[in-house]
């Protein structure tokens, strides 16, 4: 087969297409046509049983005139900013301790691992694994009282934006940690002897010298978790006990009582909300050169 | 060695509570599906017992969770084989420079950040208009690959960015072919990794809930089944499904480490066998 004249003969261009063929073939199935679909549906009509083929604003009109859907899209970036937050704050330490602190590359990857574990596991069970912990008289509010911190147990650790956060930190800020590991690791350690002789103090290095050096990993786990969070709608429907909404319950709503097409209008909204929101994140961050 | 400075103490201890926040809810479950058979959701525990597993082989107190687990077990080998193949392949040809590569790289990451629900719905709609029945093994399939491609695509992009190219061509200058390279030269330097997108294939797409809740169809995949539990079961034989599902997933790991290791430890041993076969 190697030495057959086709081979020789075929271009360096042709053997590429050829080779990521597959790959353009299942996105080009799974997700160009679907997201096409969706575009389409969202101007399309329901009726009580079917949907119908149209041109109509009448979704959209409807979605962007109704004071629930800023509230909602509020929700939304509410629980991505505090998700964020604690996220990059959290996954940024515990990348550095990995990255700077720890000396033999077998402990890295060993306590790298551990951290990725969970993350091979289910995000529904890890969810529901909160409810011991923190439902009425669970772990943290028995703790609570019998410190005499509290004497009423706290009714709002569990089905509350408080958990809601709490799961999205929970199940995101390995999405976090990856990337700015990884950018940590390519940073010169003769910069950092360097800034030392200097005189710079471990702060100063710390932000002087490694934050900047880390930024494309911060932006690519950014990137990550603002858009798992922007597009969930099973964490917050599960740990906010269905009190509280956010851009994606709204759809899986709409679906559920099977109106598509304005299911698909707020999938459009969303979706050009995210892809506005990673358009500015890509102009600081060449995320080829940085993996 | 210098000393441990202080900083060093306490990042250690931020860093186990990390752990601990990771894998204490995990823990907690874990004990409470030992619960007795009077025990509820949450602590004390009233008695130990087995009562919670064995409820879960009782076919109407939890539905059909085995054929779910069958499906999704199933499944996810698929999801892994056609990832493992299709991201090696797309790898090696993301070194290539060829036309539109740019647009096809832009496609994977946006395939990684569309919300997986727009997915979902969007496969389901193209099945439904299209008239093709929606099925696990059909449209579920597809849309999960859209969640696990781009990852492993993004996992072959740190691989080859950092390939010694001077190994291909010592094995081009010998006389091999460009197969012959990739056999016997590329695919072994590179195995670790892609065994580890095989992993990330088969656990991504087993714990998949969002792509697979519009296109499953009829038959429930297990992250759906256990869905579908927390809404109506109230005792702790949701815990023993998850301890279950949760060691099961261990196990998974500790096979792919297992692989990873040996490949390491015959490496060391016998050098690479590339050439042996020709």
């Amino acid at each position: 087969m190697s030495s057959s004249p086709v081979s020789h003969t075929m271009s360096e261009s042709a053997k590429g297409w050829l080779l990521a063929s597959p790959l353009a073939l299942v996105l080009g199935a799974f997700l160009v046509l679907p997201i096409g679909m969706i575009f389409v549906v969202s101007f399309w009509q329901a009726t009580e049983f079917s949907i119908e083929p149209a041109f109509s604003w009448e979704n959209y009109e409807f979605l962007l005139t109704s004071p629930v859907t800023w509230k909602v899209f509020l929700a939304t970036f509410k629980y991505a900013f505090l998700t964020w937050v604690f996220t990059l704050l959290i996954g940024f330490t515990v990348a550095y301790y990995l990255a700077f602190h720890i000396r033999s590359a077998a402990s890295q990857t060993a306590l790298f691992l551990l951290c990725t574990i969970p993350f091979l596991t289910s995000n529904i069970i890890r969810m529901i694994s909160w409810i011991p912990f923190l439902g009425r008289n669970g772990i943290a509010n028995q703790a609570l009282i019998s410190l005499g911190v509290i004497d009423q147990p706290l009714e709002w650790l569990l089905y509350s934006d408080f958990a809601v956060v709490l799961a999205f930190v929970h199940i995101n800020t390995l999405f976090m940690i990856t990337p700015i590991f990884n950018t940590m690791t390519r940073i010169d350690h003769r910069l950092i002897e360097a800034a030392r002789d200097q005189g710079a103090s471990g702060w100063q290095i710390l932000w002087s010298v490694i934050v900047p050096l880390s930024k494309p990993g911060i932006m690519i786990g950014s990137i990550f978790v603002v858009t798992l969070v922007m597009g969930d709608f099973i964490t917050v429907r599960f740990m906010s006990g269905s009190q509280s909404a956010n851009v994606g319950r709204l759809i899986s709503n709409d679906i559920g009582l099977l109106q598509y097409p304005s299911a698909s209008a707020t999938s459009v909204v969303l979706l050009i909300t995210v892809l506005m929101m990673i358009g500015i994140v890509l102009r600081f961050v060449n995320i080829r050169k940085e993996l | 060695m210098e000393p441990r400075s202080k900083s060093f103490w306490w990042l250690t201890a931020f860093f186990a509570l990390f752990v601990l926040f990771l894998y204490g809810p995990t823990v907690t479950i874990g004990i409470l599906s030992f619960q007795g058979p009077d025990g509820g959701l949450t602590f004390p525990m009233r008695g130990v017992s087995t009562h919670w597993f064995h409820a879960l082989f009782a076919q109407q107190a939890v539905g059909d969770i085995w054929g779910a687990w069958r499906r999704s077990f199933v499944l996810g080998l698929m999801v892994m084989a056609v990832t493992v193949v299709v991201s090696v392949m797309a790898g090696l040809a993301f070194r290539k420079h060829f036309v539109g590569s740019g647009v096809l790289f832009y496609l994977a990451i946006a395939s990684l950040v569309i919300p997986s629900i727009l997915v979902s719905l969007g496969v389901g709609l193209i099945f439904n208009e299209g008239g093709l029945p929606i099925h696990w093994a059909t449209s579920a399939f597809g849309a999960q690959l859209t969640w696990t491609l781009p990852f492993g695509l993004l996992v072959m992009f740190a691989v080859f960015n950092r390939f010694d190219k001077r190994y291909e061509e010592a094995a081009r200058d010998q006389g091999a072919s460009a197969w012959q390279t990739v056999r016997h030269v590329i695919l072994p330097i590179i195995a670790p990794p892609v065994i580890g997108v095989a992993l990330f294939g088969f656990s991504l797409s087993y714990d998949e809930f969002a792509r697979t809740l519009l296109t499953s169809g009829s038959y429930n995949t297990l992250p759906l089944e256990i869905f579908g539990m927390t809404t109506n079961v109230t005792n702790p034989v949701i815990y023993a499904l998850g301890t279950l599902t949760t060691l099961f997933s261990f196990a998974i790991i500790a096979v792919f480490l297992g692989v990873v290791w040996a490949l390491g430890l015959r490496r060391r041993r016998g050098g690479s066998d590339a050439g042996k076969s020709v």
